[in-house]
């Protein structure tokens, strides 16, 4: 598709216009803390001092971040091949499976380092395999992803369900989830990580798997722009006719896009599973799938813009809980509004500030020259 | 006989959970008939309930919550146009933005209004759709077979559920027989060809969009107003999922809807029928079994094994002239 927008400088193209959705997203949401009756700069003040102010707090952020930066990664990679993953919500979810398995598995004979791994290999193998029949269904039969990936969101939640009434929940117990993990399947926090700064983690369960969660965000970048499938991937995801003529197989490109988007959805499970819980529950993701999607749009689906996505919406989730503590009007739901208006500002209407930049750059640059010429002459 | 009583109680029941869905999808077919994939049908439900809810708790009339939920589904809907059509953004996206948003903000004014956890007051009398009873549907409740067919299944029913059911004629007669429907389904499968002719195919997706608003608008009022007696939050429960499942499963057509519709909606009366009870022969099926069929079987269609479902053709691309 041609693009009829004026091409802008690369620091106005990544920094200047998602900071301005961005703000106008966080004015809106401003405007619905009005409606309520309470003190939007006070809301953000609560915010930032209940992400930032001690070291407790960062840990919680930085745990949440773990999360989105999975789910994002999961979601920009799809993007970078055209494909519209909805789907790392239920690719997380069955994620969990093989985390689950694995520590159910080796926790009691096998210490955490063990453990990890494979606990690793599962989950990845695990959100893969969730993503696989979506991506061989739009590959192979032409079925839209957007719609196979939202069934198979229901679908997963079904599944996890019952196995977690009927299979997976030890007997004679009421709660539905799995049994709580020994020693094996905790995975230790990154205490000393914070440390170097002089800062305590204190309860907050930021753990091992930021660090996976950071390799990954290199993993992928290596991937997509330094290997030849990763060329492949985003030739088709700009142009698919063009791919089809340079004779990139879309089939091969689909299916295996789509199990690396799944894989790392899957990566996600770790980070609650055995980070913070210690066991599997009913409905673990939290929508954290869905944050991905707003992550990976206003990180423009690189890894460098994903991770303080990640970042922020770390701070709206640790943040927001202090503000729905200190002001009971605004409960946790006030994030998913701002999420939504993240997806809608960053994503859906991305290009509605772009003319007004463009010819305001045009207006500084014909100025410019302008004044270049009367030197000149 | 007992068997008998069975059947009707479980198509009464059919009918009653179908009715939104109907509704959702047939405003599904407005839009994605025009070229304008619609994610947000569970949002502007949703949307429309908790405005239905809200309004009718306070100015005690249904009519005037009615009114307020398609007046809330119209504007949702020209948000996701003015996205979608004039801004040229991903269709997707904007559907799934209003689905969060409108999540959060019903539980947040919900709560902020009325402070009850996320609901709206409970609804009585004038504020709440009455069911309408047919004539002699007492008297001849007795007769064998007709008798219960006659004052169980036809009458005793919202106003909004005869609507739901009108609706899918209306819906076919608008698209099938009209020239706005014409052009409606011209501009989704060759918007070019619609622009050559001399047609804004800008001021015809927005009239799709705007008539899916006030379907949704019915929607999110029957499940606030009639089935239920005010606004839950998350009331909508992934109906509008079900509805877009629903429209893909008809392969976009209305009388399709209406069968794709009851079937969905009698699964999910099976499954709540079905809870603790064994079924003979087969024994017990995991209630998520049958929670999650409406989607493996969309699924599998859409994999092409029953049939084809082929979109319509211009789908989920912005329209932009050429230059």
């Amino acid at each position: 598709m041609s693009n009829p927008y004026a091409k802008l400088p690369a620091w106005a193209e990544y920094g200047l216009i998602p900071l301005i959705n961005l703000v106008v997203a966080f004015l809106v949401a401003g405007l619905v803390v009005l409606l309520v009756g309470e003190n939007p700069l006070k809301a953000a003040y609560h915010m930032i001092n209940g992400a930032f102010g001690r070291g407790e707090y960062i840990g919680f952020t930085l745990y949440y971040a773990t999360t989105f930066i999975f789910t994002g990664l999961s979601v920009a990679v799809a993007f970078h091949a055209g494909l519209f993953n909805i789907g790392s919500e239920g690719q997380a979810y069955i994620g969990g499976i093989g985390v689950a398995l694995a520590c159910l598995w080796l926790d009691k004979t096998m210490p955490w380092f063990i453990v990890f791994p494979v606990a690793i290999i599962g989950s990845a193998a695990f959100g893969a395999l969730w993503a696989f029949l979506p991506g061989w269904l739009q590959a192979k039969r032409g079925s839209h992803i957007v719609i196979t990936t939202i069934m198979f969101n229901f679908i997963a939640s079904s599944i996890m369900v019952y196995l977690l009434t009927k299979v997976m929940k030890p007997l004679g117990s009421m709660a539905t989830q799995t049994r709580t993990f020994e020693a094996g399947g905790q995975l230790p926090k990154l205490d000393w990580l914070l440390g170097i700064f002089g800062l305590n983690v204190g309860n907050a369960p930021f753990n091992v798997s930021f660090l996976l969660a950071l390799f990954a965000a290199f993993a992928v970048w290596v991937l997509i722009w330094r290997t030849r499938f990763g060329f492949e991937m985003r030739t088709m995801g700009h142009s698919p006719s063009a791919a089809r003529y340079a004779g990139i197989s879309e089939t091969r490109i689909t299916i295996i896009v789509m199990m690396i988007s799944g894989g790392l959805a899957g990566l996600m499970a770790l980070n609650p599973i055995m980070g913070e819980q210690f066991r599997m529950q009913l409905d673990f993701v939290q929508g954290a799938g869905f944050v991905g999607i707003a992550v990976a749009l206003m990180g423009r689906s690189h890894p460098a813009g994903i991770i303080p996505a990640a970042i922020l919406f770390g701070m709206l989730y640790q943040g927001g809980a202090e503000i729905a503590f200190e002001m009971p009007s605004i409960s946790r739901d006030m994030i998913v509004i701002i999420q939504g208006l993240v997806i809608l500002f960053a994503g859906a209407l991305e290009n509605m500030f772009r003319p007004a930049i463009g010819r305001a750059f045009a207006a500084i640059g014909s100025r410019s020259s302008a004044a270049a010429q009367t030197r000149g002459a | 006989m007992d068997l008998f009583h069975t059947i009707i109680a479980l198509l009464e029941s059919t009918i009653r959970v179908s009715v939104p869905l109907i509704f959702a999808a047939l405003a599904g077919l407005f839009t994605e008939r025009a070229g304008v994939f619609d994610i947000g049908l569970e949002g502007k439900m949703l949307g429309a309930a908790f405005a239905a809810g809200a309004v009718a708790a306070v100015s005690g009339s249904v009519i005037i919550g009615l009114l307020c939920a398609i007046l809330i589904s119209v504007l949702l809907a020209l948000v996701h146009g003015y996205a979608s059509i004039t801004q040229r953004g991903s269709q997707i996206v904007s559907g799934v933005a209003i689905n969060f948003v409108v999540a959060g903000s019903t539980v947040i004014l919900g709560e902020a209004w009325f402070r009850q956890g996320g609901r709206t007051p409970a609804l009585a009398g004038d504020a709440r759709f009455q069911t309408i009873t047919f004539p002699f549907a007492d008297a001849v409740k007795d007769v064998p077979i007709l008798g219960p067919i006659y004052s169980n299944l036809l009458s005793g029913h919202f106003a909004l559920t005869y609507l739901a059911f009108a609706m899918v004629p209306i819906s076919w007669w608008i698209l099938y027989r009209t020239r706005f429907g014409l052009r409606l389904r011209a501009v989704g499968e060759n918007p070019g060809a619609v622009d050559t002719a001399g047609i804004s195919v800008i001021w015809l997706r927005y009239r799709a969009v705007i008539c899916a608003g006030i379907l949704c608008g019915f929607a999110g009022a029957y499940l606030s107003l009639a089935m239920n007696a005010g606004f839950v939050k998350g009331m909508t429960a992934g109906k509008g999922y079900i509805a877009l499942a629903a429209l893909i499963f008809a392969k976009w057509r209305p009388f399709n809807i209406m069968l794709a519709c009851l079937l969905f909606g009698f699964l999910d009366a099976l499954a709540i029928r079905l809870q603790g009870n064994p079924l003979p022969l087969i024994g017990q099926v995991p209630v998520q079994l049958m929670q999650a069929l409406p989607y493996i079987l969309t699924v599998v269609l859409l994999a092409g094994f029953i049939g084809k479902a082929i979109p319509p053709k211009a789908g989920g691309i912005p329209y932009v002239k050429e230059r």
